[in-house]
């Protein structure tokens, strides 16, 4: 076998596909943020709760109705999409007219509550899933073994990412989401239907932070403390690339995780702190973020 | 005739000021100092000088809020740091308890710089999320550190003699100690609110590209408001260390981030008064509901919500409302 700098490949090409699946779960997230962000102006710091509730609520219909992995994918998303959309009309909606960061205070709030609640009903200890058989055993690539849960998470995320992406940029849905993102007054003139497109986008982001929910369960433990700390990350993730392109947050989320990979191989003690170094780094360079535009 | 009578757009006339103070400021300040100085014959004393850090610390937090305008989501870096380097102080090199409390504020100060300085180069909604993150770097920093302790924090810090003279190891006189410590800082933000360095910083809240325009320069007050604002909060936290004997990652984790915002809006942010209400209320919450666990994460939650859908002025800026006078 090979050595590389000193780190045997399976080390090494180990860490590689964890920070690549890391980074996976940081570009679902931060792409929901950005899309968030975008309409509503926004930054839903409940995000890391609705994620942690997704990965819940494919436990619950597993261990309560039966439902299957696969079915839990779909549904999952709708059930917290749903609650989301309930959020938004009953309260964010209700703060549009005022300074952003109330947005930032109500929805910090609300991850506080549904943490709570949940620690309340399961603890902190947290819960397993079982992986459907499909994703169980794996692939020898002769250099490193691959699980098959694992390349699944890395597969459906990126294709979930290039959907969102297409959706946005390329259709005619996305063209009117783009155009009230710049100017909602002018789109509503046109005769569409402002506030329930951005109810709908608010559902849509929250979704897409259940979708990464689901796919942590199998491989994750399942606690009320998962999105917690991992939401401050995908802020930081999303201060490093700038929320004005979506293909910007999908590429700085992987890209980020990849990174923390590496220096885990390298210099473990700094990889808790990487990001942030990034973040110091950027700030002082381009302020804007990478792929961001000046405010 | 005093000079501020030729100044005719200073909302409070001078006959109703008491050295430089409004009157009801006055009274209101020497109210609660003449109830906090009998308070620990009635209450338990540890409980009222975990209140009275915590009073200072979201001070200092409103000072950078509610009158800087600048929301920041980390501000227990400063207030665990301090306490870390307040408690490491007194306990291994064996200081006094003014320097130790000293060397943690100073450490606050310098993060401030440090902090400060990156974190407005930008704004808004990316501020608190800077702020925020940094703020968790200090928490990484401070579990994986050797002096820190870990898990364990580090316990049972040595209250020492006050300048080697006065011991302070009794909670009553300890308590006077932090009264004056809690009271010198409380009133030194209320100098530097009603300070032109505080109109300033009001009006660059108000309009920023017009106080470009005028000449200022805002980011130097920014920085300068913001390191103010963590040196404060660091006197509290490092204060808070010797109180409890402990400095632990409870101190730098973002819940207290949370916290100190949740007691500024509840109580009233942009208010002299309504910090130190609302670090009274959210302490006497957690300490008798603290049998209902996870519950109090709950209502600390139902507190933000309604406070943000329903009463964004907080209690003292609703009764300053009703009473027509700031408050």
């Amino acid at each position: 076998m090979f050595e590389l700098l000193g780190i045997p490949p399976q080390a090494l090409f180990g860490q590689l596909l964890l920070g690549l699946i890391n980074g996976a779960f940081y570009a679902m997230l931060s792409l929901g943020l950005a899309v968030i962000f975008g309409l509503l102006n926004i930054i839903n710091f409940t995000h890391g709760a609705q994620y942690m509730m997704g990965a819940f609520v494919t436990w619950m219909l597993l261990n309560y109705f039966g439902i299957e992995y696969w079915y839990a994918l779909v549904l999952a998303p709708l059930i917290v999409g749903a609650t989301g959309i309930v959020i938004e009309r009953l309260m964010i909606s209700r703060l549009y007219h005022l300074d952003h960061l109330y947005g930032l205070l109500l929805t910090f709030g609300l991850a506080l509550i549904i943490q709570g609640l949940f620690r309340n009903e399961y603890g902190i200890s947290g819960m397993s899933y079982r992986p459907p058989e499909l994703l169980a055993g794996g692939h020898n690539l002769g250099f490193m073994y691959l699980p098959n849960s694992r390349l699944w998470v890395i597969i459906a995320s990126v294709v979930v990412c290039f959907g969102t992406w297409f959706v946005i940029e390329k259709t005619k849905l996305g063209a009117y989401l783009r155009a009230a993102t710049e100017n909602p007054t002018l789109v509503g003139a046109f005769g569409i239907n402002v506030p329930r497109m951005i109810t709908l986008t608010y559902g849509f982001g929250v979704a897409l932070a259940a979708f990464a929910g689901v796919l942590a369960a199998p491989i994750y433990s399942v606690n009320p403390n998962m999105g917690e700390s991992l939401i401050i990350v995908v802020f930081a993730v999303v201060v490093i690339g700038g929320m004005g392109s979506i293909l910007g947050a999908i590429i700085t989320g992987f890209g980020l995780g990849l990174v923390e990979g590496l220096t885990r191989v390298f210099y473990p003690e700094g990889s808790a702190v990487v990001i942030f170094v990034i973040m110091a780094i950027v700030l002082l360079i381009k302020p804007a973020g990478l792929f961001g535009r000046a405010a | 005739m005093t000079t501020t009578d030729t100044v005719s757009h200073v909302p409070v006339q001078p006959r109703d000021k008491t050295m430089g103070m409004p009157r009801h400021h006055m009274l209101i300040f020497a109210c609660l100092f003449v109830f906090m100085l009998v308070a620990p014959f009635l209450l338990y004393p540890i409980f009222l000088m975990k209140v009275m850090c915590f009073a200072l610390f979201a001070a200092a937090f409103n000072l950078l809020l509610g009158f800087g305008g600048l929301l920041s989501f980390g501000h227990a870096a400063y207030f665990g740091s301090a306490s870390y380097i307040s408690a490491h102080a007194a306990k291994v090199w064996g200081l006094t308890p003014e320097l130790a409390i000293l060397c943690g504020t100073g450490t606050a100060l310098v993060l401030g710089i440090v902090i400060g300085s990156l974190a407005i180069r930008r704004q808004g909604i990316y501020f608190a999320m800077v702020t925020l993150a940094f703020a968790q770097m200090v928490y990484f920093f401070s579990l994986q550190a050797e002096f820190t302790g870990g898990e364990d924090g580090i316990q049972a810090v040595p209250r020492g003699e006050l300048f080697g003279l006065l011991n302070i190891q009794p909670d009553r006189v300890l308590y006077y100690f932090v009264l004056a410590i809690t009271f010198g800082g409380v009133l030194a933000i209320y100098r530097i609110i009603h300070s032109p360095f505080g109109q300033v910083l009001k009006a660059i809240r108000e309009n920023e590209p017009r106080s470009i325009s005028l000449g200022y320069h805002v980011n130097r007050y920014k920085l300068a408001v913001f390191v103010i604002s963590a040196t404060f909060a660091g006197l509290a936290g490092a204060t808070k260390a010797l109180v409890f004997q402990l400095a632990s990652l409870t101190d730098v984790y973002w819940t207290m981030s949370g916290e100190v915002v949740l007691m500024t809006l509840l109580g009233g942010m942009g208010t002299v008064f309504g910090p130190l209400l609302g670090a009274g209320i959210i302490v006497a919450m957690q300490n008798y509901f603290a049998s209902f666990g996870a519950w109090v994460t709950v209502m600390q939650g139902v507190i933000f919500v309604l406070g943000v859908l329903l009463f964004r002025e907080g209690i003292v800026g609703v009764i300053a409302q009703r009473i027509k006078k700031p408050l």
